[in-house]
């Protein structure tokens, strides 16, 4: 168990270096060149080099590579080149709505997909579990965007209930915060939640034909506790992985859905940065997003010990 | 080559019997069916010329001269869903063939070799799936530029793993068998092996990720397209489509509800395609997702 989880971490290490190189030599070989779109284009080639030494863009590769690294340990990402303000205030402005968002999000689709999962699977086979497994299978096709534009229809345009779209800050007070990432979150949260039920329906099903659950309905125990006590426990590796996998769909969704709603969160502020070539903001919010889903992928294995006690006895 | 199937008196029109009364899989090869169709369709014949904008027929509710609706600039929603077709089921295609191309052969390759190199290009793996999909995708397009190609790319990148990881995987469990014991003795190499014996076994596999992997990379595509960095105008492609309804949702909602509903149908018939083949070829196989 221990050799187990040392190498799970080493792995996760060593993946969110290889990462960090990456993400550090994509960003190298994009095109635009930092110093001049700070200047614009009327500035001379020397103020252009002057401003690129001041910046270090000069030192070599690896330096500079090495003072990228070395920042992000010390949470100073460096500085914006559009917004001119330190990259760690914009980040922590865009997370206080981004990760509400994915939490929400989340919390949505799995108290969603347990129960109807756990309802297809003790109904396996009748007319239950198709309706259920049906409107899984077409959740699965919606795209989340598309969603959000009738979601907005319906609830926003006609009904008038929530607004279609901007967020009016945590200072506004929490309920019409809260109430502006309802839509964003019921949108991501929906595939996921399709997804997500399939999943939690086969495990069970695969668990339900094991001998200890017949033995625990021949001891007497009635199907409901069988069913939450034994199966659902037993079911929930698969489910975890799946929930891992999802965060990093929810992160990468964030980036559409933000787009749709016009939400000021993460998704939308590397989004905006790709396009205007603010390659600082780039590569810190890039690395942040890939550190979170290592770290996540991590805490999924390291919980399989925890849901199941047979793998921590094995010392 | 020599076939190996694991249930040996199961004879093709068993296997062809089976399917027709598997539902899932009717109902996916009948929308699959017509949405290529459509597709081929729009090469010869559409209702309106895309290209061409009517101003004054513009943004007009669906009516018989116009099943779905007109746009802001008068063109045909139903023509513009039909050229569309094109465009995802092309990204998405090539996208699954580069995937297949290069992430079979290096799954089966790591499974036969094991050991070091089999570690090695899994920690490559693991890493590639560290990046959310769609976040990578955007920032290849943003490198290369945006377009149809780049979108090819960014997408077919992503499918590589997870093509190699379901090889490889379904590839481990044919290596024991006493089939590849009986090719070894008979002095074939790991390569032999692997294309005569292991890849006819997994491809059923290979097939039902290939659906699943058809039906993401439409809606990748679309998620790319909305975000501007896909096909680029005068190309009617699904998503962009639906980015040009957000602003004027109140006034012409169906600009938005017809191009949806294709991306729906398409990836709902490619799924059902999907699980068909798996139930059909193999009763036990769970979808991994």
């Amino acid at each position: 168990m221990t050799t187990y989880l040392l190498k799970r971490l080493a792995i996760a290490l060593a993946t969110l270096v290889l990462a960090s190189m990456v993400v550090f030599a994509v960003l190298e070989v994009l095109p635009g060149d930092p110093a001049r779109l700070m200047l614009g284009m009327n500035a001379s080639a020397d103020q252009v080099e002057l401003l690129r030494n001041q910046m270090g863009l000069n030192a070599p590769l690896v330096l500079r590579y090495l003072r990228w690294v070395g920042g992000l340990f010390s949470l100073d990402f460096g500085r914006s080149y559009t917004y001119s303000v330190p990259v760690i205030d914009l980040v922590r402005e865009r997370l206080a709505v981004s990760l509400p968002l994915a939490l929400i999000a989340l919390a949505l689709s799995t108290i969603i997909a347990i129960p109807v999962g756990l309802f297809s699977a003790s109904r396996r086979g009748r007319a239950g579990d198709t309706v259920a497994m049906g409107a899984a299978q077409l959740g699965v096709a919606v795209p989340n965007f598309w969603f959000a534009l009738m979601l907005i229809y319906v609830f926003a345009v006609w009904l008038r209930l929530v607004p279609a779209g901007g967020f009016p800050g945590w200072g506004a007070g929490v309920w019409p915060a809260l109430k502006s990432l309802l839509l964003p979150a019921v949108a991501l949260a929906l595939p996921q939640a399709a997804i997500l039920a399939r999943v939690t329906r086969s495990a069970l099903i695969e668990v339900l034909n094991e001998d200890y659950i017949r033995t625990a309905r021949a001891k007497g125990l009635p199907y409901r506790a069988v069913l939450w006590r034994h199966a659902l426990r037993n079911a929930m590796i698969p489910v975890l992985t799946i929930l891992g996998l999802q965060f990093a769909f929810l992160l990468a969704g964030t980036i559409i859905i933000e787009n749709v709603f016009y939400l000021p969160g993460l998704g939308r502020l590397v989004f905006q940065a790709i396009t205007q070539r603010d390659l600082i903001v780039v590569e810190s919010v890039v690395m942040l997003l890939v550190a979170a889903v290592i770290a996540v992928n991590l805490i999924v294995d390291l919980s399989y010990a925890v849901v199941d006690p047979r793998l921590r006895s094995r010392q | 080559m020599t076939l190996h199937i694991d249930i040996p008196e199961e004879t093709l029109s068993d296997i062809l019997a089976k399917a027709f009364r598997n539902s899932a899989f009717v109902a996916g090869f009948v929308i699959t069916l017509l949405i290529l169709a459509m597709a081929i369709a729009s090469y010869a014949w559409t209702p309106y010329d895309v290209t061409r904008l009517v101003i004054s027929d513009k943004t007009q509710a669906p009516s018989l001269a116009h099943w779905f609706g007109t746009d802001h600039f008068g063109r045909d929603i139903l023509s513009m869903v039909m050229v569309g077709a094109r465009n995802s089921i092309a990204v998405a295609l090539v996208a699954v063939g580069i995937g297949m191309g290069v992430g079979v052969p290096v799954g089966a390759f790591a499974a036969a070799r094991g050991g070091l190199v089999d570690e090695a290009l899994m920690r490559v793996n693991d890493l590639v799936f560290a990046f959310p999909a769609l976040l990578s995708a955007i920032m290849i397009t943003a490198i290369f530029g945006p377009g149809a190609v780049n979108a090819i790319i960014a997408i077919g990148i992503f499918n590589i793993p997870v093509f190699a990881r379901v090889a490889r995987a379904g590839a481990l469990a044919i290596w024991p068998r006493e089939f590849i014991l009986a090719a070894r003795a008979a002095g074939k190499s790991s390569t032999q092996i692997t294309v005569e014996h292991v890849l006819p076994n997994i491809a059923t596999l290979l097939l039902v990720q290939g659906t699943i992997q058809f039906a993401l990379g439409i809606l990748a595509e679309a998620g790319l397209s909305y975000l501007g960095l896909g096909a680029q105008p005068p190309m009617p492609s699904w998503g962009r489509m639906l980015f040009d309804a957000q602003t004027r949702m109140v006034v012409a909602p169906w600009m938005a509800i017809f191009p949806g509903m294709a991306i729906v149908v398409t990836v709902l018939g490619l799924n059902l395609l999907g699980d068909g083949i798996a139930d059909i070829l193999d009763p036990k196989s769970r979808r991994q997702r």
